[in-house]
């Protein structure tokens, strides 16, 4: 490829970047995600509040743990997934729904250009969003604790290393559903049918053999993820019985490098495979 | 624009669309040459299909295209010559008249100020200036009409495809529209139209391509595809002072003239013939005669007279 090429390109992805964040980050249909993902952050500060209004302390390793069960329970399994849902899907969806996919179309935008302009707009909105709501969320948890305990758990302990683990986790799940749900967008015509799919699928991921697990995102995400979750985080009654246990468990977890590059293998398989679609693509609004 | 590719103009060979089971069109042979052609035919013809395939927004089942020797399939390539308006009455959301060809421009790569410049330009040419930073979801309908003119025309292509671009015009902005479209082909550039509005057609264009049921049933210079249309004679209106007598004239001296109709005002002659040369030729003698003829003129070689012949639809074919 020539420079002039890249340059091209690259020019071109900053063109669909302005275009679709403004339409992602600034559209109220979008407002959901929004709620979803700040939702953590919301109870963890609600948390703090009551604690410091009522003066009882936690135990910070007790919290440490709270964390990671909320952040690869919900923040992961819940508030990623369906923003993910929401903002990747409707890259090309979106479009079509609007009656809008043929400016892009008609525009001298290579196809395969046009797809990662979009999922780096998407990227961006989604980190925007949730990599926000995971620093939020982190701070709010353990804002009640005295300021020396802070400290000493942030800048001595694992606090600030946790985060930055977490942060990256985010952007991998970010990275990995937005692959998915780009894909799926541009295969499915009803949103409902890979959403439910794909989330009974990374569901029961963790009890199919290990070669399946590869194929999906929480498989790599999970054994990113720094803390593991104890099952007697998960319910009150030491976790007996819990089928959140189960979603938590991870008995085979990838190393760190194996986790990120099978992630990014997966993603790049996805954005090639959309790259192809969206080049076969034919405007037919009238059947949407 | 290359000569070369200005040469190769906007080529079909033997193109077919189906949509599943339903036809869009079938075995298209066409070469679309600079200046104006209008795509003409009723709705569900085959009209914004033939335009999707040229512009790649829909691939052919069958067969081959090229615009100025460009595939539709290589948008990178095409778009930089071929601007399209489309029917479609939908943009993205929360844009100004400027932004929505502004961004566009950004699109190609150019740089902040040549597309300020070049978006400018086009929203003046289609005469929007003044409304060009309101937001378009105000804008009427022939204001979103002529928005997205202005995108189609701001990167000056030299092939522009047009889907029924006067829906939505008063007269006066009509009028000017039809006059940009001529300065346009005056420049050298292939224009494109579709419209179901045959009168309008006789108005714009320099060749018609005719279309019913997804095929390509005429094509060429209006008068050219008239003149092929046998079975239907030719009918011509003479305007005189004594059309009775040039009506009696016209059987005594055997003008090749199969009927005569003293027109409604009585001031005129409509005769059908099937040889037009002949009867131009008689026509001389008889106004040697005494009687005087204001005027000659060819009264069905309009789209419209021609579409009903070749289709058998009435006036507009909607």
């Amino acid at each position: 490829m020539s420079e002039a090429s890249w340059r091209l390109w690259s020019s071109q992805i900053w063109a669909i970047l302005r275009l679709e964040l403004r339409k992602t980050l600034l559209a109220r249909r979008g407002l959901w995600i929004y709620l979803l993902a700040f939702a953590p952050a919301l109870i963890f500060a609600g948390h703090s509040i009551i604690q410091m209004k009522t003066g009882r302390t936690c135990d910070i390793g007790d919290d440490t743990h709270v964390y990671a069960g909320v952040f690869q329970l919900f923040f992961i399994r819940l508030s990623i997934f369906f923003g993910c849902v929401g903002i990747f899907m409707n890259l090309f969806r979106g479009e079509v729904l609007d009656k809008s996919l043929h400016y892009y179309f008609l525009a001298p935008v290579k196809r395969e250009v046009l797809v990662v302009g979009k999922f780096l707009s998407g990227l961006l909105a989604s980190m925007a969003i949730f990599g926000t709501s995971t620093v939020l969320s982190f701070f709010a948890l353990y804002w009640h604790f005295d300021s020396n305990v802070r400290q000493e758990y942030f800048y001595h302990g694992h606090g600030l290393e946790h985060l930055a683990v977490y942060l990256g986790v985010t952007l991998l799940a970010c990275i990995g559903y937005g692959g998915v749900f780009l894909a799926a967008g541009v295969l499915f015509r009803n949103p409902l049918y890979p959403t439910v799919i794909v989330l009974v699928w990374e569901a029961i991921s963790g009890f199919v053999p290990e070669t399946l697990q590869h194929f999906s995102v929480i498989f790599y995400l999970k054994s990113l993820c720094p803390v593991a979750v104890p099952a007697s985080v998960l319910m009150g009654n030491g976790g007996k019985g819990s089928p959140f246990a189960l979603l938590a468990v991870n008995p085979t977890p990838a190393a760190a490098a194996t986790a990120v590059l099978g992630l990014l293998i997966l993603f790049t398989a996805l954005v090639v495979f959309t790259g192809r679609q969206v080049r076969r693509m034919e405007i037919d609004y009238g059947t949407d | 624009m290359s000569e070369n590719g200005s040469a190769l103009g906007i080529v079909f060979e033997d193109v077919s669309k189906f949509y599943g089971d339903v036809l869009g069109v079938n075995r298209v042979n066409l070469s679309i040459p600079p200046g104006i052609t209008s795509l003409v035919g009723p709705n569900g013809s085959g009209k914004t299909t033939l335009m999707n395939l040229i512009t790649g927004l829909v691939r052919p089942t069958r067969g081959r295209i090229s615009v100025l020797g460009i595939a539709p399939d290589q948008p990178e390539e095409l778009f930089r010559v071929l601007g399209y308006c489309t029917q479609f009455d939908s943009f993205p959301r929360g844009m100004t008249g400027y932004q929505f060809v502004d961004s566009f421009l950004r699109l190609f790569g150019y740089p902040r100020p040549h597309a300020r410049d070049l978006a400018e330009q086009a929203i003046e040419r289609v005469g929007l200036a003044d409304s060009a930073g309101r937001k378009i979801a105000g804008y009427s309908k022939g204001m979103r009409q002529r928005i997205k003119l202005a995108q189609a025309i701001c990167h000056n292509p030299s092939v522009l495809v047009l889907d029924e671009p006067l829906n939505g015009l008063d007269p006066l902005i009509r009028a000017e529209t039809i006059a940009l479209f001529r300065s346009l082909a005056g420049e050298g550039r292939h224009l494109l139209i579709s419209s179901h509005v045959l009168h309008e057609v006789d108005v714009i264009s320099d060749q018609v391509v005719l279309l019913t049921s997804g095929y390509v049933v005429a094509e060429g210079k209006i008068h050219s595809v008239r003149d092929e249309i046998q079975e239907h004679p030719m009918q011509i209106l003479i305007r005189c002072n004594n059309p009775a007598e040039l009506a009696s004239q016209v059987f005594q001296r055997d003008c090749a003239a199969v009927e005569a109709r003293i027109h409604n005002d009585g001031m005129g002659l409509l005769v059908k013939t099937r040889d037009a040369d002949r009867f131009y030729l008689m026509l001389n003698h008889i106004a040697q005669n005494g009687i005087n003829i204001e005027s000659v003129a060819p009264a069905d070689d309009d789209v419209l007279s021609v579409y009903e012949y070749l289709v058998g639809t009435g006036e507009s074919t909607k």
